[in-house]
């Protein structure tokens, strides 16, 4: 086992990742599916995790077990500081201003719906519009819905081109009076569009409307910087930045935050119960009801220290690199289309075969060792958009190699050999 | 690689880039309708029956080649047959693509091409998915008549 290297660079290149050594990083990269080596470019699910992260949580229930926030005993200390300095390397990777405004939850959707059931419950109210995009992921779409059926606010949806890109003119025409809140992806799970964030902020901001990045696809590919976004809320998944699953994070604005109710109810998000009144703690905890995933937030923490070490910035242009790649080999296969071909674009290749179905792919290519996703992509407006039922989708991340992109482009011939008969 | 071969047999990709009885019965009640929520496949499946016996049996949706194959070559198969006969032939169908048992050949005549089904537990789904709607459609067809 190898833990807390330092960064992982090339010898020969300091600006460039030494891929092969990160992917020692990583046991679950190391085995072989079906008699091949395993290609995992199913990233967009979830990431593999490195033995940093691994060790972190094993250490944790090894030997820091215990509650936060409560005990005085060394234990729940040691878990305490362990918890919190989480949440210090969570605020330093997306540069928001102070601990207060980060709340550890479940994942990007508990996120989104804390800020559907508190921001929203409180701010918005009949005739209201709250503003997404045609590409997002239902769990950018539902919990909108869901507010909506309950105080009678109304979607309202800017459309994407062909190319997968938000149509910028038209998400601005529907920025009106009504216009309430504006709810976005960061990137697109389905399609791999980078959107103009930091635009769409500006926009919104100049009618005073407040924005929610929906960043569980961006965190593992670039740097984020919510102060530099603007934003009014960002959210993440753990699980997609290698941390472990069931941990996510809500960054709010804390002038906003304050203003908002408790959105569940329980120990540590109070001050004082008796059964006349309550009075709820301050900032993070409000929103922090029960024992939180304590192992899951210092996993998620080393996750981050981990990227932060091989530097994001070099991340994203390896990625790029290998997009590029990818994108070219695939565009060369007959009867191979892209879907989702905008020019800003981040880790993903999502394609449909002629004459074959997603699933008769997917099950080819894990013959092959290698794990892609088939189906909707939680994100079955952006099918319907495109006229298909489903795409395969290859998503990346830092680890995967050009090699890899080669064994995807054989495996897709190989399925068109096996399914064009 | 060979359970590759196994899985998509030459028969199965036949019949899912030509898919036999692919249409809408005309006159009859409208079809059952199949959908599988977690990869999108539907299938609706039209059936006529003569008394007792399938008099003829249509189908049309859209999903993977192991799905299409399947519905097609099951309207091949159950033509002709009576309800008790097409009940036995799928229960033996489901025994050969889920590895609970082998079934005569014979018995299952081209249907004998979906036995490398086995080993893809996360397909069996598809290849049944037909089936299970003509179950709903010859339950339909009895409600239809127990109403007379």
């Amino acid at each position: 086992m190898s833990t807390n290297r330092n960064p992982v660079l090339s010898v020969e290149n300091p600006t460039r990742l030494d891929v092969q050594a990160i992917r020692k990083d990583f046991p679950g990269l190391a085995q072989q599916i079906n008699g091949f080596p395993l290609v995992y470019l199913d990233n967009a699910a979830t990431s593999q995790k490195p033995w940093t992260v691994i060790e972190a949580v094993d250490r944790f229930y090894r030997s820091d077990c215990s509650n936060v926030h409560r005990g005085v005993h060394e234990l729940s200390q040691r878990a305490t500081k362990a918890y919190e300095d989480a949440r210090g390397s969570v605020k330093r990777f997306i540069n928001a201003r102070n601990e207060r405004e980060i709340i550890f939850v479940r994942g990007t959707t508990e996120a989104i719906n804390l800020v559907a059931n508190s921001y929203g419950r409180s701010h918005l109210k009949a005739g209201d519009e709250i503003l997404i995009s045609a590409l997002e992921h239902h769990s950018n779409i539902v919990p909108w819905q869901l507010l909506s059926e309950l105080t009678g606010a109304r979607l309202v949806v800017a459309p994407i081109n062909d190319a997968g890109e938000l149509m910028l003119e038209e998400f601005e025409r529907r920025l009106g009076p009504k216009t309430a809140l504006v709810a976005i992806a960061h990137v697109s799970n389905a399609l791999g569009t980078v959107m103009p964030a930091a635009e769409i902020v500006r926009m919104a901001h100049d009618r005073k409307v407040p924005v929610l990045i929906d960043g569980a696809q961006a965190v593992s590919h670039f740097r984020v910087d919510v102060r530099e976004l603007g934003c009014d809320f960002y959210t993440f998944s753990g699980h997609k930045v290698f941390g472990p699953t069931g941990i996510g994070v809500l960054y709010g604005r804390e002038d906003l935050l304050d203003r908002m109710p408790p959105y569940q109810g329980g120990g540590d998000m109070i001050r004082s119960v008796t059964f006349e009144k309550t009075t709820y703690n301050e900032l993070p905890y409000k929103f922090e009801a029960g024992t939180p995933h304590v192992a899951g937030a210092i996993g998620l923490g080393v996750a981050l220290e981990y990227l932060v070490r091989l530097g994001v910035d070099h991340i994203t242009a390896h990625e790029r690199e290998l997009l590029a790649y990818g994108t070219q080999l695939l565009e060369s296969i007959r009867g191979l289309r892209l879907i989702g071909t905008a020019r800003q674009k981040a880790g993903v290749l999502s394609f449909v075969l002629e004459g074959i179905h997603p699933h008769d792919a997917g099950t080819v290519l894990d013959r092959l060792g290698i794990a892609v996703r088939t189906g909707h992509h939680c994100a079955q407006p952006v099918m319907e958009r495109f006229g298909v039922p489903a795409t395969t989708r290859a998503s990346l991340a830092l680890y995967n190699t050009k090699s890899e992109m080669d064994a995807l482009a054989d495996g897709v011939r190989r399925v068109q050999e096996l399914l064009n008969g | 690689m060979n359970d590759l071969e196994d899985l998509y047999q030459e028969l199965i990709i036949d019949h899912s880039n030509r898919p036999r009885n692919f249409r809408r019965l005309d006159g009859t009640a409208p079809g059952a309708e199949g959908y599988n929520p977690l990869c999108g496949d539907r299938v609706t499946v039209y059936l006529r029956m003569d008394g007792d016996i399938v008099a003829d049996v249509s189908f049309q949706g859209e999903g993977c080649a192991i799905s299409k194959a399947s519905a097609s070559l099951m309207t091949e198969s159950i033509k002709g047959k009576t309800r008790t006969e097409v009940e036995t032939l799928f229960s033996q169908f489901h025994d050969l693509v889920t590895g609970v048992d082998n079934p005569p050949a014979e018995q299952l005549g081209k249907l004998a091409a979906f036995s490398g089904l086995r080993d893809f537990p996360a397909r069996v789904k598809c290849g049944t998915l037909a089936w299970h709607t003509l179950r709903a459609a010859l339950k339909h067809e009895t409600d239809v008549v127990s109403t007379e």
